[in-house]
């Protein structure tokens, strides 16, 4: 009864600007986390997160903290999901998820830790909610909020924060020990050897000729023409079929709406 | 002349006085684009010795105007493969950000304006300079979406170079921005300008120095290392490998025409915009009138400073166009071991040794003398460590002996590949001497007579 009044009278506190950024982006970050989940293509769900961290980069902003809502646009925003981007763009544009379970139990578990986690937010959420003392705005950024927060963090909290970042330094090392590959120095080919190699007799210095003799047809399957009219074997990938034109083909065809 | 000495001043302009700020701040964009495509190409033929630009108005300079309209009207083409939503929302990510972060950039300070008191710029915040940072982040999206949304591999090859890319010199721009923060205890950009006012004095080991106020030369190392990340976050030459059309075609807009590649034409040059008016404010004084301007008292009042903001931007700018028109283009390997290995190391260590000298030159327990010493060993010591650093990092080069070319100037042997000759002397033509030997004797008309 006493919380739920204590947040009455916060949500009555909020007026003018502040509101009406609230309930314009409230809705815009739940559909972001909603479109996140039920996107199919692996981008698109992406991008939702996107727009779901930027309102709360906003919403920082808007609770008087300027600074963690910047850097939550800086980094979360900006370069955590812009490199999550970057392995998905890798993966390529045309996977989407697969509804086959490849892990057996994975359901099973993954409700489990999904309970697990809602009740550790539940246990915080309330327990930040009825016991802790809020001393206020005024008070937390006497000095600046950021130098309010800078005194904090160097303070009380430096050994969390350093123990935060040796774990963090640690797993970015982790990683690229996994995924490093020792080359021994005589492998490196320098750039005259290269050249050197690209010269020999019997190699053919200057670029294939490019598949699809134009005026026919566009196709990568269609080898070139040598200036004698017989078909360039290097023009086509190995892995094509080798692809005589029809009569169909070569027909003059329509042009196309 | 009001002092902004916090930022009180801010949010409270009237409404209408907001929205002409903001459409003021627009058209400032937009015709520093126009101006600078013109100013580029200009620039660029003068160091090429060709005219440039010179037909459509005096000297040319609608010539950008014209290609603005030429673009509207062309057609719009949507590739097949395109995510039709995405591709369209990449181009205005773009824009949008670039467009957002000069609302914090401060052009002058308080005038009157229609007997309202107000500082020309939008607003302020306790974090500003962050705010430009979340946004050129923010704006790398509308590149790398574009290049993905575009289903051809061409842009998807320069997305994901320009993602990289961008995020490598974000880290190292926003570590050379720290050493400015350091200096100033602040992030807001009014005040980060308004402590380049004036000239501080340091006493160090009773020799008094007066040290510029610019920080630009107070904290050079940080300067240079901003600059060179700037080029490299805007993507223009010798960084511009995300669109780099030798190898790319076009980059991530390969696919894109008509008010779609318009729109990213315009961020490219918006954010050249933005990063020259951050670096003013960062490293050169702001909108304060420099030195020898600066004799005079009414130099930053007023609407002066806007001009003196203005030649500063220009001037950036024409280094931009001086880059473009000197450097060639960077591997993509040299770039990002540039970005990692010596701009953020240089950076860190540098900020390290500065946070040493502040701490030293505002300690209560040293002496006069005392302060020196420590500060010029934290000096000594962080060069010794860059050195070091070097040493290390050089790597063993084997030399690989070239053989030399056949007396043909061929690789290979007689039957190999014809090669330029080392010297690169034009070797004489045999064809020129056969013509030579077969002309017959021109007869003058005497020889009958």
């Amino acid at each position: 009864m006493n919380l739920s009044l204590e947040l009455l009278a916060a949500a009555g506190d909020v007026k003018g600007g502040e509101a009406a950024t609230f309930w314009i982006l409230a809705p815009i970050a739940v559909l972001g986390a909603l479109g996140m989940v039920w996107a199919r293509n692996a981008v698109h769900s992406a991008l939702f997160l996107v727009i779901s961290m930027l309102c709360l980069g906003v919403f920082y902003v808007l609770q008087a903290g300027p600074f963690i809502g910047m850097v939550q646009i800086i980094v979360y925003t900006g370069a955590i999901m812009m490199l999550f981007l970057f392995v998905l763009m890798l993966v390529g544009r045309d996977s989407s998820d697969s509804l086959i379970e490849t892990l057996r139990g994975q359901r099973m578990v993954a409700i489990l830790l999904g309970v697990g986690l809602s009740l550790l937010m539940g246990i915080a959420l309330y327990r930040a909610l009825g016991d802790s003392d809020p001393k206020g705005l005024t008070e937390a950024n006497a000095a600046g909020n950021v130098t309010g927060l800078a005194r904090l963090i160097f303070t009380k909290y430096v050994y969390v924060f350093e123990v935060t970042s040796a774990l963090l330094i640690t797993a970015a090392v982790g990683a690229m020990i996994l995924a490093h590959i020792q080359k021994s120095p005589e492998e490196k080919i320098s750039q005259p050897e290269r050249m050197l190699k690209r010269f020999l007799p019997g190699n053919y210095p200057a670029p294939k000729p490019g598949p699809g003799v134009f005026s026919t047809s566009d196709s990568v399957a269609t080898p070139a023409r040598l200036p004698d009219g017989t078909p360039s074997d290097r023009s086509i990938s190995k892995i094509l079929p080798t692809r005589e034109l029809t009569s169909a083909d070569v027909a003059p065809k329509g042009t196309e709406k | 002349m009001i002092l902004a000495e916090n930022l009180d001043q801010f949010g409270k302009d009237p409404w209408w006085l907001v929205l002409a700020k903001v459409v003021v701040i627009f058209a400032f964009l937009v015709v520093m684009t126009l101006f600078a495509i013109w100013y580029e190409r200009k620039v660029v033929a003068r160091m090429q010795v060709r005219p440039g630009p010179n037909r459509n108005g005096p000297f040319g300079l609608l010539q950008s105007l014209a290609d603005g309209l030429k673009l509207a009207f062309k057609e719009d083409i949507m590739p097949r493969l395109a995510d039709k939503v995405v591709f369209f929302f990449a181009p205005v990510i773009s824009t949008i950000c670039a467009f957002t972060a000069f609302s914090v950039i401060p052009f002058g300070p308080t005038v009157s304006i229609f007997g309202t008191h107000s500082p020309l710029q939008l607003t302020d915040i306790p974090v500003a300079v962050l705010l430009v940072l979340a946004c050129s982040s923010m704006g790398i999206y509308g590149v790398v979406l574009g290049g993905w949304a575009s289903g051809s591999t061409y842009p998807l090859l320069g997305g994901l170079r320009s993602s990289a890319q961008m995020i490598s010199y974000e880290v190292a721009m926003g570590l050379s921005i720290v050493s400015v923060f350091l200096v100033s205890g602040t992030m807001s950009t009014s005040q980060i300008v308004e402590g380049q006012a004036g000239n501080g004095t340091v006493n160090i080991g009773g020799w008094h120095a007066d040290l510029p106020a610019w920080y630009g030369i107070l904290l050079i190392p940080s300067f240079l290392i901003y600059f060179t990340a700037a080029v490299g976050e805007t993507n223009r030459a010798p960084f511009d490998l995300p669109e780099a059309e030798s190898e790319l075609v076009g980059g991530f807009h390969t696919e894109y025409s008509s008010l779609k590649f318009a729109l990213f034409f315009l961020a490219e040059y918006v954010n050249m915009v933005t990063v020259s008016g951050l670096c003013t404010t960062l490293f050169l004084g702001g909108w304060r009138a420099p030195w020898p301007i600066s004799l005079w008292d009414g130099a930053n009042q007023g609407w002066w400073p806007v001009l003196w903001f203005t030649i500063k931007v220009l001037l950036l700018l024409f280094v931009f166009v001086w880059l473009r028109g000197t450097l060639p283009r960077l591997r993509y390997d040299q770039f990002m071991r540039f970005g990692w290995k010596v701009l953020i190391p240089a950076n860190l260590i540098w900020i390290l040794s500065l946070a040493g000298i502040l701490l030293t030159i505002n300690s209560d327990s040293l002496s006069g003398p005392g302060k020196f010493g420590v500060s010029v060993a934290i000096i000594v010591a962080a060069l010794a460590l860059g050195f070091v650093a070097i040493a290390m990092s050089r790597r063993n080069v084997t030399v690989v002996e070239i053989p030399k070319a056949h007396p043909g100037g061929r690789v290979g042997g007689s039957k190999g590949f014809p090669l330029p000759p080392m010297n690169l002397e034009v070797p004489p033509s045999p064809r020129a001497k056969l013509v030579i030997a077969e002309r017959e004797p021109v007869s003058t008309g005497k020889e009958k007579a």
